[in-house]
């Protein structure tokens, strides 16, 4: 994502560059994905969902969370490092951002996991 | 007059921060849109500016308080499994839904789907007031950052919309009672 095409938003005008910004977009895809790819697997693995028990009474919900929590936050501080102070191709960025929330909210929705898991 | 803690905390996190974090979310996305737009309107004045940031950064603590507010103080009260041979389920929310096919329906889509979904709010949402915050009147010179906030910010209200939904729904079929009673309200007969 580094050498960006002709018509990409490259913001030279700006005096910030959109790496950032960037950064930050795609890390929230990132981490909404695992918390979506993780109540999958817990939902579908009896055993990884009792790995997945970080807090009792919360159950593994508290993992799920947790780990998806840790997970954007850390892409979120790689990507700053690798992108902080230059400009990427963030039509490119976008588009996996947003596929990645859109895998996100279908892997939560109890009938898609359901079809996934072969249930229905 | 009188409530119990739990009826208390289930009101302070689906009242308290989740209704009004989802009624803030008229006003914000109507200010990202103006923002978001080109030509004079997208030029506000700085004042405006610091009021959108301000607005932003209480929405995203709303947000995280209605998250970890729901996962750790309401939802071990929700999921709590009733002893054996209890037959009273009026205390164990989700073992009373499931107890009943005509219920359970509201455990295993409604719940199942709300415990999940709400999360991606406060992460969207802490994104976009970061962006707006970092890039503050510069965003008009951004155009795919201003879309990709307007966006985010569209898909953390519908996240938040489906578990406030559900959150209702469920508090009316079967809510979660007990703890101390508090006296709200001393009755004068």
């Amino acid at each position: 994502m580094s050498a960006p095409p002709s018509g990409a938003d490259l913001s030279s005008a700006s005096a910030i560059p959109n790496g950032p910004g960037a950064a930050a977009i795609l890390a929230a895809g990132i981490g909404s994905a695992t918390l979506g790819i993780l109540a999958l697997a817990g939902d579908a693995s009896p055993a990884f969902n009792k790995m997945l028990i970080f807090y009792g009474p919360t159950g593994a919900l508290s993992g799920v969370t947790s780990i998806a929590v840790v997970v954007w936050l850390a892409a979120w501080f790689l990507l700053f490092r690798l992108w902080g102070k230059r400009a990427v191709n963030l039509r490119r960025v976008n588009l996996l951002a947003f596929s990645l929330l859109a895998i996100a909210f279908l892997l939560t929705f109890p009938p898609a996991m359901d079809f996934l898991k072969g249930k229905s | 007059m009188e409530i119990t803690s739990r009826d208390l905390l289930t009101v302070m996190h689906g009242m308290g921060f989740g209704a009004l974090f989802m009624l803030a979310f008229s006003g914000a996305l109507v200010e990202l849109y103006r923002v978001s737009t080109p030509g004079p309107t997208g030029n506000g004045a700085s004042g405006d500016h610091r009021l959108l940031r301000i607005y932003l950064a209480v929405m995203v603590v709303l947000a995280w308080l209605t998250v970890l507010s729901g996962a750790y103080l309401i939802y071990p009260w929700y999921r709590a499994t009733p002893p054996i041979g209890v037959s009273d389920l009026s205390g164990f929310p989700r073992a009373l839904l499931l107890s009943n096919p005509r219920t359970s329906g509201w455990h295993s889509l409604g719940m199942e789907w709300k415990e999940h979904v709400s999360w991606f709010a406060p992460i969207a949402m802490t994104m976009v007031a970061y962006v707006v915050l970092t890039y503050g009147r510069e965003i008009t010179q951004h155009r795919q950052l201003r879309f990709a906030v307007l966006l985010f910010a569209i898909l953390a209200f519908v996240a938040t919309g489906v578990a406030g939904i559900f959150g209702a729904f469920l508090n009316k079929v079967a809510p979660v009672h007990g703890g101390s009673t508090i006296t709200l309200l001393q009755s004068e007969r």
